[in-house]
């Protein structure tokens, strides 16, 4: 998968999550929580959903490896490859 | 007696299978309109059931949605429409004084089931049981939800009674606003257990599961070719008030609660007793202090099993054998069986009564069952009386529970 479509499949997990949030104009380098309406809950689901879709475990450790869309494309794309 | 020791209802919320209001409900009732369609449902294919299409979205975010539950959903917007409803300036409320008491037949089933379908579809790794599946699965569950989105801070719970549950929670809601703990309470019903295969498998198991070629006639309750119930989800919540606080704030008042009663068999898990049911009615119009030639209307339970419909006729005959004014009807032939909500959702659907004087008919009864024949049952088309005083609803469920609420006239 490209970092390109490693960043759609972040993308889209959010867009199901947060359904009311406008997913269009986030911004790469900016912490997620600073821009949508995402908690610690949401951040369990995207974990769950990145399993669920596409096999990719995120140990616990790793969660704030998941807090801009860019820290989730450099950690998930060699997962993801 | 002193109005602060009588409890009205001033405000409606609910949706049923045909209907997300109570104008559009009761016209639905009144011009026989099915909400029952054939769904698909998991593993079993299609089914006869009642499922409501109101706006989720109306009064919740699609977010919380996804994180909560139906029932959950049922009742948000059941209580937004109440509040509504009942002319509340919400934001003056004082809500540590609100209580939110919501009867249910169940809860968790369908939560529950997903997860294990989720589960199995995923080489049952179950690392995959969702976080969310405490806070949705707790029995407080639907009201609790009511609670966060209404920034209720008074006691909430729900009233786990089985099909009782709609009746069994206006019950609760009259006695906390007598005991003064709460000086108004959001009270009824609600259920989301048509969203799960298991409540279909296990009454098709019993035999009682409902079919017909066409799904609207599926729901025949008192027909001699009735085959059983066809569930459905629903909900109807009541703002409650004491009559004092409702003249204070000059509330629309739609009618007063005069009786209630709720009995046990004692006698099996499933088959009911006509003589509980009766003690019950009883029980229910001694404490509204009147007679069984006062009620005019009584709205069965009647969901179409073929003993239950049969218990029931025989209960209603026995304990009006007094009266020869008293009508009667039943519900589900429009909207099938809508669990928890039921007791709640059909008392609903009879309150306009009280003012035009009709009594809505029952639907699908083409050939009566000679077994179920009561004095002045309404199944052809509504009739109009010179006026309605006293409506008597009965809701009755698994284990022996039964319950009956009356409610008066208010003018």
């Amino acid at each position: 998968m490209t970092a390109s479509e490693v960043r759609q499949v972040v993308i889209d997990i959010i867009a199901d999550i947060a359904p009311d949030e406008d997913v269009t104009v986030i911004e790469d380098s900016k912490s997620l929580r600073e821009q949508l309406d995402l908690d610690s809950m949401d951040f369990l689901d995207i974990v769950m959903e990145l399993r669920k879709r596409h096999k990719v475990e995120v140990p616990q450790e790793d969660y704030p490896k998941l807090a801009t869309l860019e820290s989730c494309v450099s950690y998930l794309s060699p997962k993801m490859a | 007696m002193d109005d602060s020791r009588r409890i009205v209802i001033t405000g409606i919320g609910l949706t049923a299978p045909n209907g997300n209001s109570l104008a559009e409900f009761r016209n639905a009732l009144l011009e026989k309109k099915s909400g029952i369609k054939h769904h698909e449902i998991r593993y079993m294919g299609k089914q006869a059931a009642g499922m409501c299409d109101f706006d989720e979205s109306k009064y919740h975010s699609k977010k919380l949605r996804r994180r909560g539950t139906r029932a959950g959903s049922i009742s948000i917007y059941c209580a937004n429409e109440a509040i509504r409803d009942a002319g509340l300036d919400w934001e003056s409320v004082d809500k540590k004084m609100v209580g939110v008491f919501l009867g249910i037949t169940e809860h968790g089933n369908v939560e529950t089931e997903e997860e294990i379908y989720q589960m199995h579809q995923n080489n049952l790794d179950w690392k995959l049981w969702s976080p969310h599946h405490n806070p949705r699965t707790v029995s407080n569950n639907a009201a609790g939800e009511v609670t966060v989105n209404l920034g209720i801070t008074g006691p909430h719970y729900t009233l786990g009674s089985a099909c009782a549950g709609g009746n069994v929670g206006i019950i609760q809601g009259v006695q906390q606003l007598l005991l003064g703990e709460v000086d108004m309470a959001l009270t009824g019903g609600i259920s989301e257990s048509a969203q799960t295969f298991g409540i279909f498998a296990a009454f098709a198991a019993q035999g009682a599961l409902a079919h017909h070629e066409d799904a609207t006639q599926a729901s025949r309750p008192m027909d001699k070719n009735r085959n059983g119930i066809v569930i459905s989800e629903g909900g109807a919540i009541y703002v409650l008030e004491r009559l004092s606080d409702a003249k204070k704030r000059n509330a629309k008042i739609y009618a007063e609660i005069a009786g209630y009663a709720i009995n046990s068999d004692a006698s099996d898990y499933v088959n009911p007793n006509s003589e509980r049911q009766v003690e019950c009615m009883h029980k229910a119009i001694k404490r509204a202090g009147i007679t069984p030639r006062d009620i005019d209307i009584v709205n069965m339970h009647a969901t179409g099993t073929g003993a239950g419909d049969i218990s029931e006729s025989r209960a209603v005959r026995d304990a009006f054998v007094t009266s020869d004014r008293t009508y009667v009807n039943f519900s589900k032939g429009h909207i099938g069986h809508c669990m928890g909500a039921a007791g709640a959702l059909e008392l609903a659907g009879n309150i306009p009564s009280l003012v035009d004087g009709v009594v809505h008919p029952g639907m699908n009864v083409t050939e009566l069952d000679p077994d179920c024949v009561i004095p002045n049952l309404v199944t052809e088309s509504g009739v109009k009386l010179p006026r309605v005083e006293y409506i008597l609803n009965n809701s009755f469920g698994m284990l022996g529970i039964n319950s009956a609420v009356i409610v008066k006239r208010y003018l």
